[in-house]
């Protein structure tokens, strides 16, 4: 059991910056992502994209925001727990228990909600037969490549990750590569790459089918894709591989008793609580009247949620406001020396 | 006013005048059309609020954006007429566009 001031669920800039102001004040927390990576929707969804409106940045990606954050914090030393989700949140006495999907469990009096639009989760067949079949023939993440040695893989998709593992199976097994249309989206070498196996025949490369239809009994036996002319073809295949990008989904979240308004969790603005005392929303997972979808307001939003945990936390202690120019205390938290 | 019709997937259809210069996204979500979710608020980051466009309509319509296909690669069972309604403008050349809405987003 970690017991720690705050926890936050989200290592976006929202859950970054949120951390930043925790430390700030002399609390600690950790931080809970489902991705396997810091960042968020940042470093996820457009980490090459530029952002022109985070206030003093002219211009940076994704990515760079996320760097300079993370560097920002690199005087606190802050425990993340990547590929984690949060799936349960309960009341223990004044506190709350938090238990991820990886079993850690939390004991905190604040727990901060920095989610974005929920967890990212790979998209799926929408086919209802392949769920029966999923980690076991049909997989939408590779975890032992070796598994596929000598069999037939049939991967569906466009993008990087679809043409690296064609690329990379080929060499071990027999490769079918289907995607909607003629383009991919992944880096110009990787597509220079499977079209020229798909040449020398290393690669089975079919363009403009979907999948349509799977037929197995205790394993898969075959695979149907149909054309956009509609005409079908059926072979046999042992594995199917889908990558089709991450979606965002509520999760768990909409278990947790909390007030929500369509995919959003209302708050108060001073606070930014939840109907539920310690637990605050902030970033675009959370809504109230005037509310912008904007980083900045997520960096708002976290420094004010901050202060709020500090009475939750040191419920005996009085918080006093500080400037990082001239308090001695803050300094000391930076590492850095007060003149 | 532009005129655009949402039939959502049970065939309920919402004929909406939407302001010109707004998106047919963004025509949804005010209206509360239910069945366009549109997470990234139209930044052309995710694919939730994806719409198969009425064949006629669809050839008529502004070009794809840039990138734009290589989100619908990422949509909840993608066809030829599918497009990202927050990269169609509604303009007085898309009034009485019909579109029809996917089963689910996510």
């Amino acid at each position: 059991m970690i017991k720690t001031d705050a926890l936050i669920i989200g290592a976006g800039p929202t859950g970054l910056f949120t951390a930043h102001q925790l430390k700030i004040i002399g609390l600690d927390c950790q931080i809970v992502d489902n991705l396997d990576k810091i960042g968020g929707q940042c470093i996820e969804l457009y980490p090459d994209k530029p952002i022109y409106d985070i206030p003093a940045i002219p211009e940076c990606t994704g990515e760079e925001l996320t760097q300079n954050l993370i560097k920002q914090l690199e005087p606190f030393k802050i425990k993340f727990h990547l590929n984690e989700r949060v799936d349960e949140v309960k009341k223990d006495n004044n506190n709350w228990e938090v238990k991820t999907s990886n079993g850690t469990k939390f004991n905190t009096p604040n727990v901060i909600i920095a989610g974005g639009v929920g967890s990212f989760e790979p998209r799926k067949f929408s086919l209802k037969e392949c769920e029966q079949f999923e980690n076991k023939s049909i997989f939408y993440s590779i975890k032992d490549k070796k598994i596929f040695e000598g069999k037939t893989v049939t991967i569906f998709g466009g993008g990087d990750s679809a043409l690296d593992w064609a690329v990379e199976l080929s060499k071990t097994s027999k490769v079918n590569l289907i995607h909607r249309r003629d383009e991919f989206r992944g880096a110009n070498a990787t597509v220079d790459k499977v079209h020229e196996l798909a040449k020398l025949g290393k690669i089975n490369l079919l363009t403009k089918y979907q999948l349509s239809g799977i037929k197995g009994s205790s394993n898969l036996e075959s695979v149907e894709i149909t054309h956009e002319n509609k005409e079908i073809k059926t072979f046999k295949t042992d594995y199917i591989l889908g990558f089709f990008g991450l979606i965002m989904q509520l999760g768990p979240i909409a278990n947790w008793g909390l007030n929500l308004n369509k995919k959003t969790i209302e708050v108060d603005t001073e606070k930014f609580e939840t109907n539920q005392k310690g637990i605050y929303a902030v970033g675009d997972i959370c809504t109230y009247p005037g509310k912008l979808k904007l980083i900045l307001s997520g960096f708002h939003e976290g420094a004010l949620a901050a202060r709020a945990c500090f009475k939750l936390a040191r419920p005996n202690e009085k918080y006093r406001f500080e400037f990082t120019t001239s308090s001695k205390n803050i300094k000391n938290r930076l590492g850095v020396k007060s003149d | 006013m532009t005129k655009i019709t949402y039939v959502e997937h049970n065939g309920k259809e919402h004929t909406i005048d939407v302001q010109n210069g707004l998106t047919v996204m963004e025509g949804a979500v005010q209206n509360d059309i239910p069945g366009i979710d549109a997470d990234c608020g139209g930044s052309m980051a995710c694919a939730t609020c994806h719409v198969y466009v009425k064949d006629d309509w669809y050839d008529k319509l502004d070009e794809k954006s840039e990138g734009e296909d290589d989100m619908i690669d990422q949509a909840y069972e993608p066809k030829k007429n599918s497009r990202l309604s927050c990269q169609i403008t509604v303009s007085d050349k898309t009034d009485g566009l019909i579109v029809y809405l996917p089963e689910k987003q996510v």
